[in-house]
């Protein structure tokens, strides 16, 4: 099994984050993993994106033209990685700001509104794990608990009474991603 | 002792393994994409718990003469920079090379000329391996593809700096320093508490005095020094030759790569076998001294090469030189900060050996 995922978005949105949360989730499911961000001018001010491959052997590249899987958070990046994803393929997005939705049809698209339910949940900074949430209920390649053990791995110490918080926004996001 | 497991960096897994392997000192000054490493040591603060030093210089000239400083004294002594940083060593690693010391110098590469970018690039390569000082010097080069063996590669360094007094660079670039992955780290070494015979420590009742130093005017004992250092390289040219054959058994085509491109390339020969072409992978691990008789030798068995690096192309000439006519050898590589993608390296390669 091998899962190649690009997530772009707006630089703190949590993009990064959410890749490094992934990145530990499979170390602690013994997969192999890779992180590999963008790191240069895009990153100040403008559009971040993460590329992360989880997989059962060796990785070999970490830089990748095409993916399994998109996530998209923003329309910049909808409009540089749409045309990325393998036929068969899945994108998922979230429609906050969007003025031109996804349209291609040899792949599977999915609506995650994270930006608004974290709005709803009054936890704007739990929006990445709204996405995440909303990716392994498509993609279950991870367990939840492994996710959260990753979660523990990640955030520092003085941050771990936030991780039920994480959690319940982890689940909402399974229950509100949908099919377009 | 057990190793560990951890998520890193490849530039934090540097820090991290040098403190590991029982290193003395760092002396570096930041520069973007490998400024993790003098953060991370400053953070991890090692004073505490090994007793290394780690020190923050006002320039990139002052650090690599601190690490001359301290390699003259025989402890295990390194920096790190970036390409311009690297540039401005240059001087104090030929005065290194010339007085035999042992160091470990890591180059974090970024696009150039000039300040270039910030982003990959391997068009250090010439500098590295053919030079970048004056003087008939070599360093030997190891050229990490993994996070794995940017830690690996510490220890290492170190062990063949001494064997052989002579510095050791790294030379790795900005997508695997800041890439994470899975590394398992080896347990604390115990730092050196003897220090080597040839070490200027002070000078006892009991032996001549040991003169570090890259100057002498007698040119026929010069010429006698020059001598023993071809012996050297020599040697290590004979010893330290290391390689990773990828699927090379039944390959018709050949790629040729290094570091963050190997990794390009492990994938390429997957997408090109998939399409029926049968590729291999040779990834030189020691840049000097580079394998030129394993190449030579699979120039007998397949079609052609291709060299792909993320430079204008320059390990290409040590392809050419490898291979020396008997097929065709071509280099192919992005520049500028851009990464090649592994579909781009089967197109290229099948624009080059097969169209028609």
């Amino acid at each position: 099994m091998t899962e190649e995922i690009i997530i772009a978005g707006f630089g703190g949105q949590g993009v990064l984050s959410m890749g490094k949360i992934m990145a530990y989730s499979g170390v602690m499911q013994d997969m192999e993993v890779s992180w590999m961000p963008s790191y240069g001018p895009e990153m100040r001010g403008g559009t971040a994106n993460v590329t992360v491959i989880i997989s059962s052997g060796r990785i070999s590249s970490p830089i990748l033209r095409n993916f399994d899987t998109a996530v998209i958070l923003n329309q910049q990046s909808l409009d540089k990685f749409e045309n990325s994803v393998k036929p068969g393929g899945v994108l998922i997005y979230d429609s906050n700001g969007l003025t031109r939705f996804p349209v291609r049809k040899d792949i599977t698209v999915y609506r995650i509104d994270a930006t608004e339910e974290s709005r709803k949940m009054n936890s704007p900074k739990t929006f990445n794990m709204i996405v995440l949430g909303g990716f392994l209920k498509v993609k279950p390649i991870i367990k939840l608990e492994n996710v959260i053990k990753g979660l523990k791995k990640s955030l520092p110490e003085r941050y771990h009474n936030l991780i039920p918080m994480n959690e319940d926004a982890l689940k909402r996001g399974m229950e509100i991603i949908k099919k377009v | 002792m057990e190793k560990e497991l951890r998520l890193m960096k490849g530039n934090e897994a540097i820090a991290e393994a040098a403190i590991r392997a029982g290193a003395d000192g760092y002396f570096g000054y930041p520069i973007t994409p490998q400024s993790e490493i003098l953060e991370y040591l400053m953070e991890a603060n090692p004073m505490n718990t090994t007793g290394m030093v780690v020190l923050q210089a006002e320039s990139e000239l002052a650090a690599i003469n601190m690490v001359y400083g301290g390699a003259a004294c025989g402890k295990r002594v390194m920096t790190s920079s970036s390409s311009p940083g690297i540039s401005l060593k240059q001087e104090g690693i030929t005065y290194i090379a010339g007085a035999e010391l042992p160091c470990l110098i890591v180059n974090v590469v970024r696009g150039g000329p000039g300040l270039g970018t910030i982003q990959p690039a391997q068009s250090d390569y010439f500098q590295a391996v053919k030079g970048g000082g004056h003087g008939d010097y070599h360093l030997i080069v190891l050229a990490p593809a993994s996070v794995q063996e940017m830690a690996d590669f510490v220890d290492l360094s170190f062990e063949l700096a001494f064997k052989y007094r002579n510095p050791v660079m790294i030379l790795s670039d900005g997508a695997i320093g800041q890439m994470m992955e899975k590394v398992w780290l080896s347990p604390q070494k115990e730092r050196s508490k003897v220090a080597p015979d040839w070490a200027t420590t002070g000078k006892p009742t009991t032996r001549k005095h040991n003169i570090i130093t890259s100057l002498e005017l007698d040119p026929n004992v010069q010429e006698a020094f020059n001598e023993k250092l071809v012996r050297k390289y020599n040697k290590i040219r004979e010893e330290e030759v290391r390689f990773e054959e990828f699927q090379c058994e039944d390959a018709e085509y050949l790629l040729v790569a290094y570091g963050t491109s190997a990794r390009v390339c492990q994938k390429s020969v997957q997408l090109a076998r998939q399409q029926g072409i049968k590729v291999g992978l040779l990834r030189p691990i020691t840049l000097f001294p580079f394998p030129y008789k394993k190449i030579g030798a699979l120039a007998g068995r397949v079609k052609g090469m291709l060299s792909v690096e993320m430079s204008a192309g320059q390990m290409v000439e040590d392809v050419l030189l490898s291979v020396n006519g008997k097929v065709p050898v071509f280099h192919f590589g992005r520049m500028g900060g851009i990464v090649t993608t592994p579909e781009e390296v089967v197109e290229n390669l099948k624009s080059k050996f097969l169209k028609g």
